[in-house]
């Protein structure tokens, strides 16, 4: 058979995280009732003015310099034509000639190995309403909350050449963007959606195969499942000697197959125009080094940063800095303790587990910093011992709350006092007179039971060090 | 100039622009095309060699809102436009 070679380009969509829309002064929250956010200029009525929202440009051109882009001077707006129910003004307000970030550049790793994934350009648009097909019914239902949401597509190069690579430069633009807080990137809930064009060649031809484009991927499985399968789909079309048709198809992740969103209805004739409504973007040097200067230190600089200053491994490093906001703990919580190595535990095991068993994102996290730095002092000072902190910290994950008063009300406090101890110690002699027997004769894992036994009496609030001291001593 | 507009050509800008044109529906729409197409190739007949292309008519540059939510919630007023609603949408015939 012969070997082929898959070529990847991506579109990725990202909705960002200003307070309005950005052509008139609705919100954008997320989950308001229906069509509550709306005005003439969303709903596209006629003789309706967009005033453009000056913190689109600004995450536009942050993303464009984090993503090594050039800055398009003189950027302006177009008008895209198409004729479809959640679109109201019948086009979408996009860029099409005057992008407002060009020729960039995503460096990323794949097993070891470096690469640089271009970026074609950047654009600025506004998303559509929300259509809803009634069920069995002949009618569909718009809500306009989402439309004139503010989006910007970042148009790669076809630089990719497996999924590994596409999962790779997604992470890293996830990442960026969420540190700029330019969006919170979530796949699940649309605020970043991956369209992928992908075809295939003959391994040592230089010529591109014809390409298909795929539509909704929500999470990073279903785009690599989607890239296996239609590389797959591809491969056997040519290997039957037809051609890949040129068109859109969809993922069903559910049956990992797609089907052709293609229809005679669906010319694809957008007859760009600029938008006479909307006049022309000047972007000064000056106002681009103002943005410049408001960069946040990235992922890569802070992971560096992270095993000099605190000396902690670089995998620590590279979980803990994965999230700006677990990121911006970590630092926190050591500037109050002084325990790097403490707190980026806390982070990468107890953290990450309880965010993955309640699905949530390192975004979602609610305790405090203040509050995971007291909890490690209170370890650290023997106030309450290892199984008791697990415990504290579970309830600090549900809703923050102060470890110390949490601790006091709980009675959750070791005992740490050698006299206090020795009664309970001493009865859990009496009443376990074998293990006691079998280490005296030598079996010293016998201890550990008689351990055990103390720390269940003591409703795990004794200080297990102590115990085992005292037991040694009477025994 | 009248080929321009051939058979092929008025279908594909129908379905463009949603129309179901019949007979002398066609006639008259291909007519109007064609006027609108000479008289784009009257203005092709200027000479503007060295003159800038022009896309603003207004002559601004950098107009911005701040990003503040200035809109309440106008749903009644906003869908007294619409031509049919249900549960506070509106409702259209079903589109795929």
């Amino acid at each position: 058979m012969k070997q082929y070679e898959t070529v990847i380009g991506l579109e990725v969509h990202v909705e960002l995280a200003t307070k309005t829309k950005i052509f008139c002064g609705c919100s954008t929250r997320f989950g308001g009732e229906v069509n509550t956010h709306t005005c003439p200029v969303c709903t596209g009525m006629p003789g309706a003015l967009p005033v453009l929202n000056k913190k689109v440009v600004e995450y536009a051109i942050a993303v464009g310099l984090a993503t090594n882009c050039e800055i398009n001077r003189n950027c302006r707006f177009d008008r895209k034509n198409y004729f479809y129910p959640d679109n109201p003004q019948d086009y979408q307000i996009s860029q099409l000639y005057e992008p407002v970030c060009l020729n960039g550049h995503v460096d990323i790793t794949v097993n070891g190995t470096g690469k640089s994934v271009g970026i074609h350009e950047i654009h600025m648009e506004e998303d559509a309403g929300k259509l809803i097909h009634e069920e069995n019914g002949s009618m569909s239902l718009i809500d306009f909350n989402r439309s004139g949401v503010p989006l910007i597509e970042i148009v790669s190069e076809p630089d990719m050449r497996s999924a590994e690579e596409v999962i790779s430069y997604l992470e890293k633009l996830r990442t960026t963007i969420q540190y700029l807080g330019a969006s919170d990137c979530k796949l699940q809930e649309g605020s970043m959606r991956a369209d992928v064009n992908l075809s295939v060649r003959e391994e040592g031809s230089l010529v591109l195969g014809t390409r298909t484009e795929m539509k909704n991927l929500n999470s990073f499985k279903a785009i690599s499942r989607a890239i296996d399968a239609e590389r797959n789909r591809q491969i056997r079309i040519i290997e039957s000697g037809k051609r890949v048709v040129q068109e859109t198809r969809r993922w069903d992740d559910n049956k990992e197959e797609s089907y052709s969103m293609r229809s005679k209805e669906d010319a694809q004739d957008y007859r760009y125009f600029p938008d006479p409504d909307l006049p022309g973007i000047f972007i000064s040097q000056e106002w681009i080094d103002a943005i410049k200067a408001d960069e946040p230190e990235f992922k890569t600089a802070k992971m560096a940063r992270y095993a000099k200053e605190y000396g902690i491994p670089e995998s620590d490093a590279d979980i803990i800095t994965d999230s700006r906001h677990m990121a911006d703990i970590f630092e926190e919580t050591v500037k109050l303790c002084g325990q790097p190595k403490k707190a980026a535990n806390w982070l990468m095991v107890d953290t990450i587990r309880l965010l993955k068993e309640n699905s949530m994102d390192p975004e979602d996290i609610r305790f405090s910093p203040e509050n995971l730095a007291k909890l490690i002092k209170l370890n650290m000072s023997g106030t309450i011992n290892s199984s008791v902190a697990k415990e504290v910290f579970e309830k600090m994950f549900d809703g923050d709350m102060d470890p110390e008063s949490y601790v006091k009300e709980h009675g959750l406090a070791q005992e740490n006092d050698e006299d206090a101890l020795k009664a309970t110690v001493q009865k859990v002699i009496d009443e376990n007179p074998r293990s006691v027997e079998d280490y005296r004769n030598g079996k010293e894992k016998a201890i550990g039971f008689l351990v055990g036994q103390t720390m269940k009496a003591m409703q795990g609030k004794a200080n297990p060090g102590i115990v085992n001291k005292i037991l040694k001593e009477l025994l | 100039m009248a080929d321009k507009i051939d058979e092929n050509m008025l279908e594909y800008i129908s379905i463009l622009a949603k129309l179901e044109l019949e007979g002398e529906e066609k006639e008259q729409a291909r007519s109007d095309m064609k006027k609108m197409l000479d008289h784009v190739d009257k203005l092709n007949e200027l000479d503007t060699d060295g003159v800038e292309p022009l896309v603003q008519v207004i002559n601004m540059q950098n107009v911005f809102r701040e990003d503040n939510v200035t809109n309440g919630d106008d749903r009644n007023a906003m869908l007294k436009n619409a031509p049919a609603k249900k549960n506070g949408q509106y409702m259209v015939p079903k589109t795929f």
